[in-house]
């Protein structure tokens, strides 16, 4: 008789030490996952903030470099190819990050192509809403910059923590998966060419 | 499995060393941080009073910060990574601007970059900190050498500029809040410890209590003037705090940067 209540006593605090410990490691994962879904979200904010700008940056250059129609139009098609991409923040596995950061690169690629053929134009350059239209744009890039490094950084705390023992079987048990991260953009670890023709 | 955790290891120890090509935080705190050695002492020190004094009356913190090299950063993630790291601007607020100075040296360009926090990107947008300060205050003095008088004006205009976002009243009924709180602590610590007791011995000696009665009314007197010296004092909050001499602004809140700002080169 003595003897099942010592047992019962022990089973019961093992299962109060395993819920206490599953439940803080629970916790912290949901945590940490919530600060990525924002951190995200202010990825996509800064992106978005980016695709704002650039009616208004295609209008002022349209006034004075009409003839680039091409340019124009291949910035206009990559802003729309971009904002149709839209990851949410429960999906960020690699594939869906890298079709984002894939149509965002477009996007940055016709912007700066836009801006090479703008120094041919003087009077554009003497605009000053177009300057401060330049400012805004190198202002979201930086911006974009930091939000990606702060979405890098608390993405790898919450791996981090996830895939460390004994949490990783939690994490598998509850389905937290690992998440993805933004990689250098492909083609950024090569100078550009300067070409004189 | 030992393999996975040496290797977050090994991330963990490459991403604190990469940390450290960002200068440390200045103790004790300081608002001017000459790390390239471009200003007179004289200079520093009216930049830094005025930048405290500033601090203290909006909560606003402009930092200043020479550097010889920029590490091979760009330099406005070199700015809002010291930003970041030394948390400059309340945390509640993310009121800080770091203004990062390069001078040109030899061959290489001098750079110099305006990094605003989260809070005053409202009133210092990206295209107002281009022109008004970077390419209007700062570059034109700099090319001419004049480094202090570029950092200063430049200082000026962001201190206009963030004066209308957080303003001093603001900030000083925030303060006197706080020290609010402190006579109403003291009032029931007196009312439990000597009030109580003296009421308390009041009646037990009933028959002294003329000299009672003469004793107690002198201490509320004393107790209003407590309190009317613990709301004068929240008023004149900037001078509590104005006896700090260099780290007179009270330290850096933990303010956040998210990419704001500009910044040009010459």
């Amino acid at each position: 008789m003595k003897k099942t209540w010592i047992i019962l006593a022990v089973v019961a605090v093992v299962l109060f030490i395993m819920y206490s410990s599953v439940k803080g490691t629970y916790n912290t994962m949901v945590m940490r996952d919530e600060a990525v879904d924002a951190s995200w979200a202010q990825v996509e904010n800064v992106y978005q903030r980016r695709a704002d700008l650039i009616p208004n940056l295609v209008n002022t250059v349209k006034g004075y470099a009409s003839h680039e129609r091409e340019t124009l139009e291949g910035v206009i098609e990559a802003r729309s190819k971009a904002t149709s991409v839209n990851v949410n923040a429960d999906n960020l596995n690699e594939e869906s990050l890298q079709q984002f950061q894939q149509a965002q690169a477009g996007l940055s690629s016709a912007l700066s192509r836009l801006m090479v053929v703008v120094e041919r134009y003087p009077d554009l350059k003497a605009n000053q809403s177009f300057l401060d239209l330049q400012a805004q744009l190198e202002g979201t890039e930086n911006r974009i910059t930091v939000e990606r490094r702060k979405f890098n950084e608390s993405a790898q705390s919450f791996n981090t923590y996830v895939r460390t023992f004994p949490k990783n079987i939690y994490a598998n048990l509850f389905g937290f998966d690992k998440k993805a991260y933004f990689e250098a953009d492909q083609g950024a670890e090569r100078a550009p060419e300067v070409s004189f023709d | 499995m030992l393999k996975k955790l040496s290797f977050l290891l090994i991330l963990f120890v490459s991403f604190s060393s990469f940390a450290q090509d960002i200068p440390e935080r200045p103790d004790p705190p300081r608002l001017v941080n000459d790390l390239a050695e471009v200003l007179s002492s004289d200079q520093e020190q009216r930049m830094e009073m005025e930048l405290a004094q500033f601090a203290r009356e909006t909560s606003n913190q402009i930092a200043i910060v020479t550097v010889p090299s920029l590490n091979g950063y760009d330099v406005s993630d070199f700015a809002f990574r010291i930003g970041e790291e030394w948390g400059i601007g309340q945390g509640d607020k993310d009121n800080g601007v770091v203004v990062l100075f390069k001078p040109k040296i030899d061959n290489e360009q001098g750079q110099v970059f305006v990094a605003v926090g989260y809070g005053l990107e409202g009133v210092i947008p990206d295209a107002v900190a281009n022109r008004d300060i970077v390419d209007y205050e700062m570059i034109p003095r700099f090319k001419e050498g004049d480094t202090f008088g570029g950092l200063y004006n430049g200082t000026q205009v962001i201190m206009s500029l963030a004066r209308g976002e957080f303003s001093a009243q603001e900030y000083h009924e925030k303060a006197s809040g706080g020290e609010g709180g402190f006579p109403f602590i003291l009032l029931f610590f007196l009312l439990f410890f000597v009030i109580i007791p003296i009421l308390r011995g009041r009646s037990r000696y009933y028959n002294a209590g003329g000299r009672g009665r003469g004793s107690s009314l002198p201490f509320w007197l004393l107790m209003g003037g407590m309190m009317g010296s613990g709301r004068s004092h929240g008023g004149s909050f900037g001078n509590f705090s104005g006896g700090g001499g260099s780290g007179g602004f009270g330290g850096f809140g933990g303010g956040s940067f998210g990419g704001g700002g500009a910044g040009g080169s010459w």
